[in-house]
């Protein structure tokens, strides 16, 4: 101690500073940075040509030379000469201009597409309701009921007028939402319940959900949709059926919950062992400690790989394809089994990847904003 | 600390009920980790009111010790009563000991999701079902008692290391407690954050809380304690007034203890 006295001026304390500057404009940035001396000044000249050719040939190909619509001849097929004969320099976006509303609803009754496509715009209404704090309380269970439950009677119909559509009809982007909505709204309860088992003081509970964990993780999704669509039924008694999709829907529910659990257990672990125990010593009850201290903050420290899982099963749900369900992928790949459309899977498949694009890219910034929004509490 | 033996306060004076039932028996306490024999035949009683500081070397059990008395570790042999009830496997004697046992701990243990208040109103609010105005008014009294109302509304993370200690404690406090531990509360503090700790801990004596506090600081041992417990290797070997046990140390390792904790400060 008596050192660092000695040592230290003792006049001449001075007033804090400001920080040094650390920006000096864009000219300065780009020499420093991209100009600094000849192999940087080559490396950067190298790499901007590259791009520039880059964005040029996308630039030409999806919009300048793109074909966006062709003629139906009398019989009323396309007539895709035109854009065979771009012989690829250009898109040819007359599929998606042609097929889109089999991409998006498959086999669905085409007079009734009006039907999925309501419920498509109710699952992103409900999304976006559900993504609003405001909604945060008691008031989102009626609306996801109500929600749900016009879905339903929308996509099979049978009532209020509604023709009746069986399920087998069903397809494109509806039943990717479908599966992807509940896959993740029941998984995700699933998951914390075999996370906190997982650590639960009792074996019988713990054992099992440990069980659960490495079974299901230890098998491909594609295995278990084929165990669903395919083993299911013969375990069920005579005469008993259940609908295709609800057990692809189950298989994805296990699935996911097995991923999700790890996850969540992962934000369980990472809480100090004191704060269970000021909880504890304040006498709340298991199920207080775990709902108002331990899960807030095990969650929110979760929110990025819990947010990936979730990115990741919204995509996986195409791979119900192998058991013959018609989901937007699929759906898609159908709209070009047509002899006329046949040779234009690139372009198809940009739509459906930008679909697929817009919802995950959704997911991850609406995630990075609540993210920063309940870690407030972190910052000083 | 060398300073505050030599010159303590004006001593707080006493409070201990001898009239009515102990708060805390410990009666032939046993516990192992593993192998280890933690906790020797503890024997202990402390009275309604009365304040006992327990020391000794790290690793002598005193926090294992008082850890034991709210269930945050089982003790494998002997009894442990509290407030007359006894300590088991029955959840619902627990839960009752819990609401009336108030621990502080080295490490503050705040709540970092929820502001001061909310810390604060948790316990009343869904432990004692008390309505929520009323629990914040509660809240607001300790936060006013021990000198931060102000940081009500603000993120534990948002504290000093001080402050927090003393949000803890109004915490503990709004349970209303009748005995209230404390498990090393100064040891995490930096040095010129320990005062302000300690002069709300004295305050809490004056008022006559029956406390039981693990802790190195012998200044509040003289000021505050009825009696002072020395610990080492799960036993207890010496208690007794401060006086007694700082000034009169009758065993080997007290005496060593002490010297080491004079040369340490």
């Amino acid at each position: 101690m008596s050192d660092i006295t000695a040592n230290t001026p003792i006049h001449g304390s001075s007033a804090p500073r400001d920080a040094p500057m650390a920006t000096t404009g864009p000219i300065a940035w780009l020499r420093a940075n991209l100009f600094s001396g000849w192999l940087s000044t080559a490396v950067t000249l190298l790499l901007g040509y590259l791009i520039v050719r880059a964005v040029v040939g996308i630039v030409d190909w999806a919009f300048i030379n793109a074909i966006w619509s062709v003629p139906l001849s009398p019989t009323g097929v396309a007539q895709t000469q035109v854009c065979r004969d771009l012989q690829g320099a250009g898109a040819c976006w007359a599929v998606v201009t042609e097929k889109h509303r089999f991409m998006l609803f498959g086999t669905y009754p085409y007079e009734q597409h009006w039907r999925p496509a309501i419920v498509c715009l109710l699952f992103i209404g409900l999304y976006i309701v559900s993504a609003m704090r405001r909604f945060w309380n008691w008031t989102l269970v009626p609306i996801w009921i109500v929600t749900l439950t016009a879905i339903g009677i929308l996509m099979w119909g049978g009532v209020l007028g509604l023709p009746y559509v069986p399920q087998e009809r069903w397809g494109g982007l509806p039943i990717t939402l479908i599966l992807a909505t509940f896959g993740l709204a029941f998984a995700f309860p699933l998951s914390i319940l075999v996370a906190l088992g997982r650590r639960s003081s009792l074996p019988a509970i713990k054992v099992l959900c440990v069980v659960y964990v490495e079974l299901i993780r230890g098998v491909p999704l594609i295995s278990l949709l084929f165990m669903a669509s395919v083993m299911f039924p013969l375990f069920l008694p005579e005469g008993m059926n259940i609908d295709k999709l609800l057990r692809a829907q189950i298989a994805i529910i296990l699935f996911a919950g097995a991923y999700l659990a790890e996850v969540v257990r992962g934000g369980l672990q990472a809480l100090p062992k004191g704060q269970y125990e000021a909880a504890d010593a304040m006498g709340l009850s298991y199920w207080q400690k775990t709902g108002l201290i331990i899960l807030p903050q095990a969650l929110r420290l979760v929110i990025p790989p819990l947010v990936n899982t979730f990115i990741g099963f919204f995509k996986d749900t195409s791979l119900v394809l192998i058991i013959g369900i018609f989901d937007l992928l699929t759906a898609g790949k159908t709209a070009i089994v047509e002899p006329a459309w046949q040779g234009f899977g690139v372009e198809v498949y940009v739509f459906v990847g930008l679909i697929y694009l817009c919802f995950c890219f959704a997911m991850s910034k609406y995630s990075q904003g609540l993210e920063a929004e309940l870690n407030r509490h972190r910052r000083r | 600390m060398s300073a505050a033996i030599e010159t303590p306060g004006v001593h707080v004076a006493s409070s201990v009920r001898t009239d009515a039932p102990p708060a805390i028996v410990l009666d032939k306490v046993n516990k192992w980790y593993g192998a280890m024999h933690v906790l020797r035949d503890v024997d202990l009683q402390v009275a309604l009111g009365e304040r006992v500081v327990v020391c000794g070397p790290s690793g002598s059990g005193k926090s294992t010790m008082i850890r034991c008395i709210n269930r945050l570790e089982t003790h494998q042999e002997g009894h442990i009563l509290v407030d007359g009830i006894e300590l088991s496997d029955d959840l619902r004697a627990l839960d009752a000991i819990r609401r009336d046992v108030g621990m502080v701990f080295q490490s503050f243990n705040l709540f970092p999701h929820l502001t001061i208040l909310e810390n604060c109103t948790l316990a009343p609010i869904w432990v004692r079902k008390m309505p929520k105005k009323h629990a914040e008014e509660l809240a607001m009294e300790y936060l006013t008692r021990v000198r931060i109302p102000e940081q009500a509304k603000k993120y534990p993370g948002q504290l000093s290391g001080g402050q927090q200690q003393r949000v803890a404690i109004a915490r503990a406090l709004c349970m209303k407690p009748k005995i209230m531990l404390f498990d090393e509360p100064t040891s995490a503090l930096d040095p010129e954050m320990i005062k302000e700790v300690l002069d709300t801990m004295v305050m809490l004596a004056a008022e006559g809380m029956t406390m039981i506090c693990v802790t190195h600081e012998m200044g509040f041992a003289r000021q505050v304690a009825d009696r002072v417990v020395f610990m080492d290797r799960g036993e207890i070997v010496e208690s007794g007034t401060p006086d007694a046990v700082f000034n009169d140390p009758k065993t080997e390792r007290l005496k060593l203890f002490l010297s080491q904790i004079l040369r340490g400060h």
